[in-house]
This record gives C-alpha cells, structure tokens and sequence, in this order.
C-alpha cells in the first residue's frame, strides 16, 4: 500500500504536484499533505458537505474523491474563493447576514454555493434549499444561510446590471 | 431581517446592533484552525478499537501483532490507565463519578455499550493505525443486553455494574440494580387536587436516544512531554475542565496540564466530557513523547460519544372547567447509558415549570441500559419532558374547550412563584412571550386546508451563571485587547466583546477578543448552560469598570483635579466643563501601561421561556409531516447582538424539530447500533425547513446582570416535538405520544385511528 504516485493539479489557480497512496481521498490530501485545512472533515462518506470543494467546475465531496483521480484537475478550495481584490460576495453576505455560528460547515457551504450561482444567478428560495440539501449544518436552522445566499445572487445580479 | 444599527431601545450604542463578528473572516476563509487543523512537528496518529459488542466481559486482550506492525508506535488498554478511586466531580453542566468516567475511557472488565473503547493505537499515519486496531485480538464472552429503561428497571434484568446500589431519595439501596438514582419532587396534596378537577387527562409518552449532531467529530491532539507536562490541544466547550478531566484521569498535578481550546465545530453539551484526550495523552508518553492528533469517525461519535437519554414519560394532569390546573404529576424514566448520569434531574425540573402548581409530585430514575453514556444536549433532559407534558396540556385545553395560550396565561408561573424543584422565580418574560404569540400574525391568522393544523408548546430552561475570567490592555491607539477563556461557539467573541464596548464607550470594533488557554487567563466554566454572554458578559462589565476607574485616574492627573470630580458616562470623562473621550485620552499617553482584569462568579442567572406556534401539513398518503410556517418567541432580556440571539433560536428550533420527526438511535435486539451515519441519523436539512421566525422579547432583563442578559442558547430546543405532536394532532386527528414522529409512525398512527 505504500507506493505512491505523482499527482499533478491546479489548486486555487496555483500548479500543485503531490504524492499520495491509491487509498488517500482527495480531502485527505488537501489536510494531511498540502496543509489546507480550510477543506473540512465531518463525515468522510459524502453525507455533510462540509469537504465541498470544486473541482474541474463540479462541485464534489473531496471525500469521495481519490488523491490519484485529481491528476490534471483545477481545483477550488475555500482558501480560493476570495480575490486579491477581495472577499467573494458570498463571504460577504455570510458575514453580514450572521450565516454561521460555529463556523465548521461554512466552507463546505461557501463551495456549495459558489457553484449554485455559477450556474444558476438568480436561484429562488426552494432552489438555494434544494441545491444545498448536500450540506449539513446543525447551529443556524439555515434560515440565515439561505438569506446570504440570496442576498449574494441579488448583489451580483445588481453589478451584472 | 432588518439590520437594525442605531441601538437598543435602551440607550446603548453598541448593545442591539450587528457588527461583523471579530472572528468571521477567519471563519469564511478557511484560516481559522479548528481542532483537527492543528499540525504539529513529529505528530502521530492514533485510533481507538472498540466494542463490537453491546455488553461483554473482557476475558484477554493480546496487542502483540498491533505492536509489531511497522509504523506502530505505541498501543494501550486500560492497564496503562491509573486506577481512580469513586469521587464525584461536577463538570458545569453534568456532574460525574470519576472512576465511571475512567471506565468510559477504556473499558475495564466489561464493555457496556457497541462502541466503547477497549484499546488505542499511535502510529505514523492514520492507516496504519486503523491496520494496527485490526490486529489487537480480543476475547469477549457477550452478555445479556437490556436496552430499554423501563425494562432494566425489572428484577432479573441483566445488570450492567455490579457495585451499583440506587441512591433513593438520598438513601443508598442494598441490592444490584440498574436504577443509579430515584429522585422526587413534591408539593401539597395531589390526590386532593386531582379529586378538585373537572377535566383529568393521563398520558405515557417514549422518546428515543438523539444525538448533538455537531458536523466537526470529536478530536484532539496531545504532547506528554519529556518533563512531565501534559499539553492538550482540542475542541472542547470548555479548557479548564478538560484540564481537570486530565488532571483526575491521569493523576497529574494540575500544575502540569496546559489545555489550549482551538476553534471548535459545534459542541451543544457533547464536548465537554473528554473521550480522545486522555487517550492521545497516554500514548504520546508511550510512544516517546511525540504528539499524537485522535479524531473521531462519525460513526465514532454516533456509537460512542455522549447522546442524550431516551426516555419513557407519564403525565397526569387535572383541571378545573375554567382553566385552572389543580394537580399535576410526573414520572419520568431516563436511560443514563451505560453509566450513571442522565440529565433526568433537570428534566424532573423543567416538566412542570410553566405552571402554577399547589399539588405536584415528580419522580425520575436514572437507569442502566446498554447505550453509550448519555451527555448534556442543549437544554439537558428538557425536550423530552415538555414533549410529554406539554401534549397533556394540549390536550387539557382542547378538552375545556380553550385556547392553548389563554390555557397557558392562566396557569402561567411569574416573579415569586416557587418553582417545583425549590428555587424562587426572580422577573421573568413568560407571560410576555405568551403575548408575543398571541399577538403576533401568525397566530392571528387563522390556518386553513386539509391535512394542516398549527400547535404551540412552551419551554422553560433554568440557565446558569457560572465563574469567568478575563483581562485587558489598552492599545496607544485606544482600541482594546480583550482575553478571555469562554469558547466561543456561536459568536459569543461578539456579544462578550461587545459588552465591554459598551461599558467603556467605544465602537465594538475597537475590542479584540482572544480566547485562550488554561496558562493565560484565569478560570472559566465551561461554554455551556446558557452562560457565556450572562455569565462572561458580567465579567467583562466589571473589567470594563476598572478600565473606567484607571482612566478616570488619568483625567484627574492631566486636568490636574481630585479624581472624585470626574465622571465617566458613554466613553467621555468629564470634569467642570472639560471633557474628552477616551481614545483621545488614551492618546495624551500614560506613565503606566493600561491593563486590568476581573473575575466574577454570579450565583443567579435568569431563567429562560420560549413559547413556540408551529403550522404543518401531514401528507395522509405518506405521514410526511410538512412545516409550513415557524414562529418562536423568546424571553430573552437584552439581545447583547440581536442576529446572533435568532440564530440561536433558528439552530435550537431546528434541533428540536429534527428530535421531533426524524433523528434516532435504531439498535438491533443485540444492541448493535444501525444507523450510524448522518445518511442514516436523519437530521434536518435545508429544505425539509422553512425560514424561522425568531421573536425577541425584550421586556424583562434579568435583574442583577448589568445588561439585563438573559441566556438564550438552549430553550428553544425545549418546545418544538411538543408543538409539533399538538399540531399534528389537529392536522389527523391523532396523538402521536412517541418521538420520533416519522412518516411511518405517524402513517401507522393514522391508519389505527
């Protein structure tokens, strides 16, 4: 089991070579050997979110995912959502809109979506509820999140216009 | 939501308004570092085998293929955990026998429950820990299981802990038993009582073991180094009682445990006790003294960290045709797990707390049954008490043919009455609240449509005060290092830090909270309880008030005045007609750096009341319960940071909703526990909610705390099954009296009907 194998990635825009064992997840790559640890563990079998991460334009749970199957991947981690510019809307509004409590699932949610809006600008409530159904968070009841989320869609609906 | 930034209603400036919390940026960027994050040089990893079975004798353990798989740096059982001898030791929001503590920590003679620890493992990687665990050989002779608590109160049931005797009443039982205690409460005379009622209503009631459900798993880190100090690094509600845990755990003298809290994944109660941390230590010192970094699975923290109790309820209640509750009467049963210590003493407390009551009696047992030890979640024991009670008085008001909140108002306890564990009520907001929902829109418009019922329940929760400590330094450019030792869970990095802007007179983003560890502040009971901003909140007042008084001392020096004659009001001192604030007064300079600290210990705290009104609708094809609209209002005395206070609400709200319809523990006849993952342990998700309406009732502040803080972060787990069960009813016409009321015992329940 100890052979590894060199895994070459784009991670938050910045070429990132890795080596991992065929029984390591992407997430525990992320945590383990590169060190980002904003990428979080709750569940390690797809059932809370909270490793979202974005890879090749698909939002996935980095714990499903192996180390080896991100060969030639670009991937996004909450450490790339913000800009040099600045934060990203949706931390904006998740701040604003006291969207979070703890804190642990938040990046997973942040992921989430980011993808929902990249996809989809102007969701409705029943769809920000939908779209984050992947995502487990047990301090807010989500009622603050989902405002976030949609104050985030209508913030970048009124910079498009 | 209305961002509402000019103030409380009360003259504060800074107390009522919404600022960004200190720590957010932290928290949406990845940056901050929770217990898991932490890396350290040299670190190992170690894991915990476990229990397959439910109830066994440990006959032998062989660890030797562990020890010599390559990687491996250390393996442990219970043989390299000192002995402790019975002592109780009170934990803030539960209070334990430390040597059933040790045993929790790694099993002695026996397993008690699917999942307790038997033996650990440190290695070089997590793998190879987990390939080491598999190789520890270990030779049980299973057991008899009793999972039920009624049933393990039977004679002839299989007896967990042969040393056990029940403490009945305070007197100590001479026979083996389960039964760890019989507790009561009793006022009047309730036969007389019930024979005075026109309307008498009995109902029994279950509910099932539920979990915290905290996305972040149990986790620490621990260094026993060369010298003999002990560093922890962990997620923990609370560092100086995982320092304490330690410190008993391992005979160490305190003086030799440092706890350093990172940032910590949502706790509710469960992350008080320690589990991995005594663990890690041991093999750190085994394995040389490198530091090794536990974490629970999650099928770990279902099966073997501390859920709540499960519980068989009857109540009794009688009342006459206008209203008046005459007599009420309580038993409840709670499984403690396999160990002594369910919250059925706080739940025998808060059953029949909103009521004025001349004839009452409780009783409660905490029983022995084969599931993990039971640990405090959120409200300890409270949600399935009012499930119960709060049915029966449903149903009592339906029967007189009342209004559920004209039924409550009558009956309502306020200031001066005795509650029915003893303690006097000091000013509360009940009634308030009950206006709150009578009052508002929702409750006013009526519901309408087939298959729909709206229900209400009320809750009431003691909170609790607690000892904190903190400091501060003042900055040249008048902002404020604030210290404190209080986890900061839910933002309370905000509310504390906003107390203290207040009190000086400065923006609250001129305060920088840290929290830190047991070597850098003084003592702090843990986040829990509903104390931090009460209890934290009173701390940093005082130190605020010191602040003040030095800074006074440097006014009356610079006008060169007694320093009797300045006056210090909203961050502006003042003398005769000069005046300055106190950023410019900190600019003028001082001979002596500008620091102080405090340490309080408020013996009262108010107690909290929340009255919920829920709408659903249950699918008559599935048993689907479906909610419509949620509106829960809350006695809250001053909300310190108004979003952070309905966030509280909406994630205690959304807690007992999933209590009330979908989450349990789900064991086979062996005790083997079936369902442990969050696929499975169904807790709420986005959209099986709506928004939820959190109403702020601010009419009564506590008395005695500076603000009028009123702690707010565990009564709304209390209503929600109650409100549902008592909407459903109306919606089917059935009462359903066991949680969880999912769709297909609510479809059965329908179909019988």
């Amino acid at each position: 089991m100890s052979t590894k194998t060199i895994v070459h990635t784009t991670i938050n825009g910045d070429p990132v070579e890795f080596l991992c064992e065929p029984r390591q997840s992407l997430l525990e790559v992320l945590r383990e050997t590169l060190l980002l640890t904003g990428t979080k563990e709750g569940c390690n079998n797809g059932n809370c979110g909270a490793c979202n991460v974005i890879m090749d334009g698909v939002l996935v749970n980095s714990c499903l995912v192996l180390g080896v199957e991100a060969e030639d991947a670009t991937i996004t981690t909450i450490e790339g959502l913000a800009s040099p510019d600045g934060l990203h809307p949706l931390q904006q509004t998740f701040l604003e809109h006291a969207a979070l409590q703890c804190g642990i699932c938040t990046p997973g949610f942040l992921l989430s979506a980011k993808a929902l809006l990249d996809r989809n600008p102007d969701p409705t409530e029943t769809e920000v509820r939908y779209w984050l159904a992947g995502n487990l968070c047990r301090c807010t009841g989500y009622d603050k999140i989902v405002r976030a989320v949609l104050d985030a869609a209508d913030r970048r609906d009124r910079v498009t216009r | 939501m209305a961002m509402k930034e000019n103030g409380h209603k009360n003259g504060y400036r800074v107390i009522g308004t919404r600022p960004i919390r200190p720590d957010g940026v932290d928290k949406v960027t990845g940056r901050a570092v929770f217990g898991a994050d932490l890396h350290l040089p040299g670190l190992l990893y170690g894991k915990v085998l476990r229990s397959p079975h439910a109830h066994a004798r440990i006959l032998s353990i062989d660890t030797s293929a562990a020890e010599a798989l390559p990687g491996v740096k250390a393996v442990i059982t219970a043989a390299d955990l000192p002995q402790v001898a019975d002592k109780v030791k009170s934990l803030g929001e539960s209070v334990g026998n430390l040597r059933y503590m040790s045993e929790n920590t790694l099993a002695r003679e026996k397993a008690l429950y699917h999942g307790h620890p038997i033996a650990a493992v440190a290695a070089e990687n997590i793998h190879v820990a987990e390939e080491a665990v598999n190789l520890i050989e270990v030779e049980y002779e299973p057991l008899p299981v009793v999972l039920d608590g009624r049933e393990a109160m039977q004679p002839g049931a299989p007896i967990l802990i042969q040393g056990l005797r029940t403490d009945e009443l305070g007197k100590l039982g001479s026979e083996p038993t389960n039964v760890a205690a019989h507790i009561q409460h009793k006022r009047g005379d309730v036969e007389a009582g019930f024979a005075e009622a026109d309307v008498i209503i009995e109902r029994e009631f279950r509910t099932e073991t539920v979990h915290q459900g905290y996305i972040e798993p149990q986790n620490g880190v621990a260094l026993w180094n060369d010298d003999g100090h002990i560093h922890i690094w962990c997620s923990t509600q609370g560092a100086f009682a995982v320092r304490s845990q330690i410190s008993d755990l391992l005979r160490a003298p305190i003086s030799q445990v440092t706890v350093t809290p990172l940032e910590i994944g949502g706790a509710f109660g469960g992350k008080i006790n320690v589990y991995l941390e005594p663990l890690a230590a041991l093999l750190s010192r085994k394995a040389g003294h490198r530091p090794v970094k536990m974490t629970m699975t999650r099928a770990e923290v279902l099966k073997a960290s501390g859920p709540t109790s499960g519980s068989w309820i009857r109540v009794r209640m009688g009342a006459k045709k206008d209203g008046r509750i005459t007599a009420a009467q309580a038993e409840l049963v709670y499984e403690a797990g396999g160990f002594p210590g369910s919250p059925v003493g706080a739940g025998a407390g808060v059953i029949l707390a909103p009521y004025r009551l001349d004839n009452l009696q409780i009783d409660g047992y905490d029983v022995l049954v084969n599931r993990p030890k039971a640990s405090a979640y959120r409200a300890p024991g409270g949600t399935n008490a009012a499930y119960a009670a709060e049915a029966v008085a449903d149903e009592l008001a339906e029967a007189l043919g009342m209004d559920p909140i004209d039924f409550r108002l009558i009956n309502a306890v306020k200031e001066g009455d005795r509650r029915a564990d003893g303690p006097m009520l000091p000013r509360i907001g009940y009634i308030e609240t009950l206006q709150a929902i009578k009052n508002h829109p929702h409750y006013r418009q009526p519901l309408e449509g087939p298959h729909r019922g709206r229900g209400v329940a009320v809750g009431f929760w003691f909170n609790w005060g607690g000892k904190s400590s903190v400091s501060a330094s003042v900055n040249e450019d008048g902002t404020v290092n604030l210290v404190e030792g209080s986890t900061d869970i839910g933002g309370s990095r905000a509310s504390i830090a906003m107390q203290l802007a207040e009190t000086l007179g400065i923006a609250a983003e001129d305060v920088h909270p840290q929290v830190v560890g047991t070597d850098l502040v003084g003592y702090n009971d843990v986040t829990g309880g509903s104390r931090t901003t009460y209890g934290t909140g009173y701390a940093v007042h005082a130190l605020g008030v010191k602040l003040n008084e030095i800074m006074r001392e440097l006014a009356a020096d610079l006008w060169d005045v007694d320093v009797e004659e300045v006056r210090v009001e909203g961050g502006v001192f003042s003398a005769g007609d000069r005046s300055i604030t106190f950023k410019e007064l900190v600019a003028q300079g001082s001979d002596t750096p500008i620091t102080a600290s405090a340490a309080t210990h408020p013996k009262d705290a108010g107690p909290a009341f929340a009255v919920h009104c829920v709408d659903v609708e249950v699918d008559p094809e599935t048993g689907k319960v479906t909610i419509l609209r949620y509106t829960a209002a809350q006695d809250v005395g001053t909300a310190i940071h108004p979003s952070y206070v309905e966030g509280q609400i909406q994630g205690a709200v959304a807690q007992g909703v999933g209590w009330g319809l979908n989450e349990e523990y789900i064991y086979d006849e062996e005790g083997h526990l079936l369902n442990a993952s969050l696929l499975d342990y169904r807790m709420p998700t986005a959209p099986d909610l709506p928004m939820i309406d959190a109403v702020l009732v601010e009419e009564a502040p506590t008395p005695g705390h500076p603000f009028g803080v009123r702690g707010v972060g565990e009564v709304s787990i209390i209503p929600p099954p109650a409100a549902l069960a008592n909407a459903i009813h109306r919606a089917t016409g059935v009462r359903m009296t066991a949680l969880p009321m999912s769709p297909s015992r609510v479809m059965k329940a329908m179909i019988e009907h």
